[in-house]
């Protein structure tokens, strides 16, 4: 039979457990250690016991102070607060250093044998009350395992995305190919995010360097559907407003004619088959020719 | 209230932006645009907008409309300096601009009218009429 406590209960029972982590906290503190430095899961090799050690006190210090409010099962509550921040500072750094989720969440997961151990011997007689506390005390123990594992897997996902954002600016270069002639070559599909980073370092580098024409290379953009020839259109009208006038080159011929069988309007914007042919305009546009040096014999 | 002023420049008008656009100074600017441009019988006009970092659809539209009173008149008119957060939002919005030419800014604005126009470089002073 499982009991489900109510409030008077539930105030007795917190505050009877609470006075146990107090009373009873350097032993606690004790057998937590051993619990923890008998586990397979404890990793020598990234933690040293007396960090570990220190780790595991301040656990406990924080904890007994949110018990005394009597709150036992919202650890989103302010009481709790310093519970939480003491458990993300170690999620994280613990991520960091290379341990598993499980092995993190085993920090928290471990103290119940200690707890339990203590409660048991507190001289709570009552044995029916005895199990309603370690219950309580597991729901909790729980809780503030899972929250470990939630904020690791928080803080993979920051790491993740910011190197995505980092590839986003890697994979959009510009390059200057000739004064007052920029170059764009694109490798990969073309989405949204992907066109506004691109427009913006275009647009930025024309600026700069006072260029007049943009070359966009799409021989590395494996499919052109609607969307992607908007992106495409798109970066083309925006530098024109900046000043600068756009060429797309690199157009295979499966391409073209996708690109005709859609329908897209490419009247506003010059496209050439290969990035030397547009090179060649280009140079042209601006008034340029080259011209090979004949050696003599 | 202010109105914004225009500077002659041999045979072009040059008009700076620097504030905030409102309907009276818009209409203000045309009609003097337009008067200033029969008057001094200019061939060209460059609107220079490298103070504006936040430009909207109405100002966009102004711009084309500018463009095109101008050109009705027989000058060319060329957009300069238009930053890129700009041109960004502009496209953004779907208001290409494509009546409306456009340059990075002063200097390269004048060559692009000078090309169009087919008028040299300043220092050659032909008798104007």
């Amino acid at each position: 039979m499982v009991m489900i406590p109510d409030s008077s209960t539930a105030q007795t029972m917190t505050t009877s457990i609470a006075n146990v982590l107090v009373t009873e906290r350097n032993e606690i503190l004790q057998e937590w250690m051993h619990q923890q430095l008998s586990l397979e899961t404890m990793r020598a090799d990234l933690i040293s016991e007396a960090d570990l050690r220190t780790e595991s006190d301040r656990f406990l210090e924080v904890l007994a102070r949110a018990m005394q409010s009597g709150n036992f099962s919202d650890i989103r509550a302010p009481e709790y607060k310093p519970v939480l921040e003491v458990l993300d500072r170690f999620s994280r750094s613990r991520g960091l250093q290379g341990f598993t989720p499980s092995e993190t969440a085993t920090f928290v997961f471990s103290f119940k044998q200690p707890l339990f151990n203590a409660l048991r011997k507190s001289g709570d007689k009552d044995p029916a009350e005895q199990i309603e506390n370690i219950w309580a005390a597991n729901l909790l123990i729980d809780k503030l395992g899972l929250y470990t594992t939630e904020v690791y897997q928080q803080s993979r996902e920051e790491v993740i995305r910011r190197q995505q954002e980092e590839m986003l600016e890697l994979s959009t270069p510009v390059v200057q190919i000739w004064e007052g002639i920029l170059a764009l070559p694109l490798i990969g599909t073309l989405d949204s995010a992907r066109t506004s980073v691109m427009m913006e370092t275009l647009l930025q580098t024309i600026v700069e360097t006072r260029s007049q024409l943009a070359i966009i290379d799409i021989t590395g953009v494996p499919t052109v559907d609607t969307l992607v020839a908007q992106h495409l259109l798109k970066t083309v009208a925006a530098a024109r407003l900046t000043g600068a006038d756009c060429l797309i080159s690199g157009i295979r011929p499966q391409i073209a004619q996708t690109m005709v069988h859609l329908q897209i309007d490419l009247s506003e914007v010059t496209t050439k088959a290969t990035l030397a042919e547009a090179l060649r305009f280009a140079l042209k546009r601006s008034g340029r020719t080259i011209q090979s040096e004949i050696s003599r014999e | 209230m202010d109105r914004i002023p225009i500077l002659r420049m041999g045979d072009f008008l040059l008009v700076t932006i620097q504030v905030d656009m409102h309907d009276q100074l818009a209409s203000a600017l045309q009609d003097d645009l337009t008067s200033k441009i029969a008057e001094a019988k200019a061939k060209g006009i460059l609107i220079d907008i490298s103070s504006l970092d936040i430009v909207d659809s109405f100002i966009g539209r102004m711009l084309a409309n500018t463009s095109a009173m101008a050109r009705v008149l027989g000058a060319e008119a060329v957009v300069v300096g238009m930053q890129p957060a700009v041109a960004i939002t502009l496209v953004e919005l779907g208001l290409n601009l494509s009546g409306v030419h456009t340059a990075l800014d002063v200097e390269k604005g004048m060559e692009m009218l000078r090309n169009r126009i087919g008028i040299p470089e300043l220092g050659n002073t032909d008798v104007r009429f």
